[in-house]
């Protein structure tokens, strides 16, 4: 074997490392004697153990690759998935609409997929803006803050109810995609990334310490739940709540299917509008601009508008998601609305495949659904969780789905491959 | 009788230091083909970006007159707003097209503002309101002419990126050419091109400016330059050193000079003095 050489150094050099990372971790243990006092105590031999696995498993996978015959790039696979998306997405709606139905499901279960749907229109909102106009958004968590203080304060302040704060919380939210569109039209890649986080950062910080305002760290309590036809959902079951005026027995699984519909039906609107949109000029427009800015401008494209109509219809809908949270919630605080929201809505529209409607779909289940459902393994859950993001995007670099469907065909149309697709760089 | 669709004077532009272009005047006369020629550096792409607002002059004025007497300053104008109200379009050196996206896709969001407009900016086309599915089916009509123009109709549902290059040019004219222009910019559009579909090329732009759009071309191949264009401008350093038919140029011992270097003039037979012949 010629370079068994060159393998051996990669297996010593990547042992190196798992020494390393292996060496605090497993290399010591934090204990304690009879006297209560913490004592640090070396395990050597696990520690080699490992550092041996992992260099024999690095060994073993260079051999292999060098045997195994050449891997053909599975074009057709992610072209059959797409295909498949044809009957998947009918059957998910279904198992999404029906799901609070079935006889005998847990109040758990509801919550979860209230939990889930909530993080499928995030992705859905953010999809506008990262995966079809390719404006890379860290701070989009900034417009989901300001969609649930909107209502909050209003509620708060003036006593409206839900449904009418829905609407003020999008418009809010979009004024600020706007405001913070504007800065950032310039900027692009890299650039325009720190931006993003600095405003997301921005709007959290000023949250947190306007606190004749928004109560600061504090939060904002009791705000209402939502009602149907003014029927609320309280415990109580007097008259004026849905179970008096039902004749049925106070449930809370009544309100959790309430609001599951809700971010349901919020949600599909998302999908409805950026499906409509997708097909239509500014749309199009928006996946030109993620595809080549200067073409576009030759074409007389609007640069700004385009930009700006993305950041705002990307927040609007975040602005709908963050009143519906805090109507679920009946209480929000700067914690809900940290850096790692973003950073997780981010990674559920790459892991989906960014453009795609219904890989956005499967990556909030596997995102959100996956952690929630291993609660049981107790703390090996995030091992298994980071360990099967990192298989997904070895095996699908681009995401679950990352063909791109044309909006418009004059035979049959051709799916397009995810060598032929920009990330964009603005 | 002159017509003056495009008038470029005293054009200036400087990067810091660098002049690129120096107090360059010329003209463009409506439905001619107009050729840019000049040694590689001579500024040709640097004044087809101030003429198309990639860049903007450090002085001079650019107008374009889309009736005579009826002028608009494209110097002053916005990048967008030159190809939009201007009625300019152009390609490029390094293709640009909307790689992931269909041949037909890339012609309809040129066509963006016509029809964002039918979309009642966006809001009723969601709705499914308006005249937005006429404006498309115009818009796909338009789109199918150029397709059928440039050979490109049965590539229609293709990724632009997956054509072959020679393909690739000709969409990008095409795509231009649904902006519907009064002046379309070809900057080298028969670079890299093999003969067949040079002289191909020579007949698409014919046929361009035979529908009444007028053309300004920056090409290196003399053979489409001396073939098509009713008047070419040689620009050396940044200067216009001749202006006239291909004919005279050919003979003008200042332009035979910039390419051959000062003190050759006597050299006909190199290979670039063949190249000026070639045309003939």
């Amino acid at each position: 074997m010629k370079n068994l050489g060159a393998i051996l150094k990669d297996s010593a050099a990547v042992a190196g490392a798992a020494l390393l990372l292996f060496g605090p971790f497993l290399g010591l243990r934090l204990g304690d004697n009879e006297a209560g006092s913490l004592t640090l105590s070396p395990r050597p031999g696990l520690l080699a153990a490992a550092v041996a696995l992992t260099f024999a498993a690095r060994l073993l996978m260079l051999l292999w690759y060098q045997h195994r015959p050449p891997r053909i790039i599975p074009v057709k696979l992610s072209a059959g998935t797409a295909q498949a998306g044809k009957y998947i997405a009918p059957a998910l709606l279904i198992a999404a609409v029906a799901m609070p139905l079935l006889p005998g499901i847990e109040n758990s279960y509801i919550d979860l997929g209230v939990l889930i749907m909530t993080y499928v229109m995030l992705g859905w909102g953010l999809n506008i803006v990262v995966g079809l106009a390719g404006l890379l958004d860290l701070g989009y968590v900034a417009f989901y803050a300001v969609g649930a203080y909107s209502f909050a304060l209003l509620s708060e302040n003036f006593g409206l109810g839900f449904w009418e704060c829905l609407p003020i919380s999008g418009l809010l939210a979009a004024l600020w995609g706007m405001c913070l569109g504007f800065p950032v039209l310039r900027l692009r890649g890299d650039y325009l990334a720190i931006v993003t986080l600095a405003f997301g950062e921005i709007v959290r910080l000023v949250i947190t310490n306007w606190v004749a305002l928004t109560g600061g760290p504090n939060g904002i309590t009791d705000i209402p739940h939502p009602s149907l036809f003014g029927l609320s959902f309280s415990m109580a079951g007097g008259p004026g709540t849905f179970a008096g005026f039902f004749h049925l027995t106070p449930d809370p699984k009544q309100r959790t299917t309430y609001l599951y519909y809700i971010i349901l039906a919020l949600a599909l609107l998302t999908n409805w509008v950026t499906l409509r949109l997708r097909k239509q000029p500014l749309g199009r427009a928006w996946e030109a601009l993620r595809e080549d800015e200067i073409a576009c401008r030759s074409l007389g494209i609007n640069l700004r508008n385009t930009k700006l109509t993305a950041f705002a219809v990307g927040a609007m809908f975040a602005g709908f998601a963050g009143c519906f949270f805090a109507t679920r919630q009946a209480f929000i605080s700067p914690d809900s609305f940290t850096f790692i929201e973003s950073a997780t809505v981010l990674a559920i529209v790459v892991l989906g495949g960014a453009g795609s409607q219904l890989g956005v779909v499967l990556a909030a289940c596997v995102m959100i659904g996956v952690p929630e459902l291993l609660q049981s393994l107790q703390i090996y859950r995030m091992l298994i969780f980071g360990l099967a993001l990192v298989v997904i995007m070895v095996v699908r670099p681009r995401g679950f789905i990352a063909t791109r469907q044309p909006t418009v065909s004059l035979g049959k149309a051709k799916l397009i491959g995810a060598a032929m697709l920009s990330e964009g760089r603005g | 009788m002159t017509d003056t669709l495009l008038s470029v004077s005293e054009l200036t532009m400087r990067f810091g230091g660098l002049t690129a272009v120096n107090g360059l005047s010329f003209a463009a006369q409506r439905g001619n083909i107009t050729a840019v020629i000049g040694p590689n550096g001579a500024g040709k792409t640097t004044v087809f970006n101030c003429i198309t607002g990639f860049y903007k002059p450090t002085s001079g004025s650019i107008t374009i007159a889309h009736a005579p007497g009826h002028a608009l300053r494209l110097d002053k104008m916005s990048g967008h707003a030159i190809a939009k109200k201007g009625r300019v379009a152009r390609t490029f050196q390094n293709i640009r097209l909307f790689n992931g996206m269909s041949v037909l896709e890339n012609l309809l969001v040129a066509q963006h503002n016509r029809l964002q407009a039918a979309t009642g900016f966006g809001v009723l086309g969601v709705l499914g309101l308006g005249g937005y599915r006429a404006a498309e089916r115009a818009a796909i009509e338009r789109a199918k002419y150029w397709l059928e123009a440039t050979h490109l109709l049965e590539r229609a549902d293709d990724a632009a990126g997956s054509l072959p290059y020679g393909a690739q040019r000709r969409l990008e004219i095409a795509r231009a050419m649904c902006t519907d222009p009064v002046l379309l910019c070809l900057d080298e559009p028969a670079a890299g091109l093999n003969p067949r579909e040079s002289a191909a090329l020579n007949e698409l732009l014919l046929n361009i400016r035979a529908q009444g759009c007028s053309l300004l071309l920056i090409e290196h191949d003399m053979g489409v330059v001396m073939k098509i264009s009713d008047h070419v401008v040689v620009l050396d350093h940044g200067k216009k050193i001749a202006d006239g038919t291909g004919v005279e140029i050919r003979n003008d011992p200042a332009v035979i000079s910039a390419y051959l270097g000062e003190g050759d003039e006597d050299d006909a037979d190199s290979p670039v003095g063949a190249e000026l012949e070639a045309g003939s």
